[in-house]
């Protein structure tokens, strides 16, 4: 079928992304705040977070003023344009741009000349895979620079962590990323980990787990397991929101485990922040639909 | 909640402690990457000001003396010919560990305002000064540009970006809190040792 023209629904889908947070998202730093004392740094940072996101959605206003460097994973039915969809994103990111949902992020890194419109060599990121369905699939990630400067990959063994090629190696190294992190990638944060494939795959996997809902843990029961320690154990650290100091570091952990190549083995921790602006549309013989 | 009004006196500041939250009312100036560059590169070296540059300089010598940068880069709409800030939280400080105690220094600021926290000579900077680092709450563009009550000017908007650029605003109630003092603590140090101690008993 002919590739149809989806420019305004996904200036529809960028706007949810920026001023919309998703309700398990919202969920999990209301549940945290719970955990943090009265009175205390972290407590009232959580309760400006909360209050801010209200205000986000009520205006339609961004969350947060950097909105990050836009991921989308597209998945579309056999004879779809994958040319068109492009450009049709890219002309929904200018859109957005000019009624300010987005900040423009795109900047030369030679000259520092920002094109502006968040269009630029390399940016928007974008995925595109066939797949068998009938509809199209749109997941949008909007990733902050903050929380992307903290993100990072280790290659084990790694000697300093006394790191090993194994599911404890993977805990180690996923502590001491959190560790580093401090308050710098605004926690609480969301912890995307790869654990394998090349360098690239390994990022790639990471940020894909971003788009898992909250409570959708691994169906491997090893890797479960090492999620919910992961996260717990995070939280044991006592960085806190903001780095403040408090119950809350980590929201969630998820793996991912693409197969490697037998020299190599990757560990890749993307550091979501706690303004985990991510949202799917679907496109199903002419409706659209925004979660 | 202490309420400080721009600019601020070396008293104003010497009151403040780790762990204070402010409310912040008066004139401050947004300043990022590039405008820390070019302030320190500029300014800061000793060197008179580049003639192109003496009438900012000139500008920004009167309007940070007891004044506030803040680390933001905001997203800005234009509203009848009127800037308006639509979403404006903190970015990542430690970026600026390499100019900011030049900045202090030779502009006599008061507040350095953004989040994550800042290193050693920052803080240094903090007690030979009398100033102090502010956290605003990362990620809350929406709420705290509420607390924008006017965009006074910009400057360097087309050479820098429009988030690099340097935004003069005023703020009423801007929301924040003490994490480095003009006493020589921050309660980043602080809670980076803590956690380095619990990181080495997990991985024993």
């Amino acid at each position: 079928m002919p590739t149809p023209d989806l420019t305004s629904a996904f200036v529809e889908l960028i706007r949810r992304a920026a001023t919309d947070l998703p309700e398990d998202v919202e969920h999990a730093l209301r549940q945290s705040r719970e955990k943090e004392a009265a009175g205390s740094a972290a407590h009232s940072a959580l309760d400006t977070i909360l209050e801010n996101v209200a205000i986000a959605r009520q205006n339609s206003t961004p969350i947060c003023q950097d909105t990050g460097t836009p991921i989308a994973y597209f998945h579309y039915p056999e004879g779809w344009s994958t040319l068109k969809l492009k450009a049709q994103f890219e002309a929904a990111l200018k859109e957005a741009t000019q009624a300010a949902y987005l900040r423009p992020n795109a900047v030369n890194p030679v000259t520092g000349k920002n094109t502006g419109d968040n269009v630029g060599a390399g940016t928007p990121v974008m995925h595109f895979e066939e797949w068998e369905n009938d509809y199209l699939e749109v997941e949008l990630l909007l990733k902050g620079g903050g929380c992307e400067n903290v993100s990072t990959q280790y290659s084990l063994p790694n000697a300093e962590l006394k790191a090993g090629r194994d599911l404890e190696g993977v805990r180690r190294v996923a502590l001491d990323a959190v560790y580093k992190a401090q308050g710098k990638g605004c926690a609480p944060g969301f912890l995307g980990i790869s654990v394998g494939g090349d360098r690239g795959v390994s990022y790639f996997v990471a940020k894909e787990q971003l788009f898992r809902k909250l409570d959708e843990v691994s169906p491997q029961a090893d890797v479960a397991a090492l999620e919910g320690r992961i996260t717990a154990e995070a939280n044991q650290l006592g960085i806190g929101p903001m780095g403040f100091g408090g119950e809350t570091t980590v929201l969630a952990t998820q793996i991912g485990i693409p197969h490697r190549h037998p020299a190599s083995f990757f560990v890749t921790v993307a550091y979501m922040c706690w303004a985990h602006r991510r949202r799917t549309l679907t496109w199903r013989a002419g409706a659209v639909e925004i979660k | 909640m202490i309420k400080l009004t721009l600019p601020a006196s070396a008293e104003d500041i010497r009151a403040l402690k780790v762990g204070d939250t402010v409310a912040v009312t008066g004139v401050m100036y947004t300043a990022r990457d590039a405008a820390h560059k070019y302030m320190v590169e500029s300014f800061c070296k000793g060197a008179p000001p580049p003639a192109a540059e003496q009438e900012l300089y000139d500008i920004l010598k009167a309007d940070l003396k007891g004044g506030a940068l803040y680390h933001c880069g905001p997203v800005v709409r234009q509203v009848d010919g009127r800037w308006k800030f639509v979403s404006a939280g903190p970015t990542t400080s430690a970026r600026e560990e390499v100019y900011e105690d030049y900045v202090i220094a030779h502009f006599d600021l008061k507040l350095i305002i953004g989040k994550g926290g800042m290193g050693p000579r920052t803080l240094k900077a903090c007690q030979e000064h009398a100033a102090v680092y502010l956290h605003a709450i990362g990620g809350a563009g929406s709420l705290i540009a509420e607390s924008v009550a006017e965009v006074v000017a910009v400057y360097k908007k087309d050479e820098f970006g429009a988030p690099e650029a340097f935004w003069k605003i005023r703020v009423k109630d801007f929301p924040a809190v003490v994490t480095m003092d003009s006493h020589g603590h921050s309660l980043h140090a602080a809670v980076e040792q803590q956690s380095k101690a619990k990181l080495a008993e997990l991985l024993a």
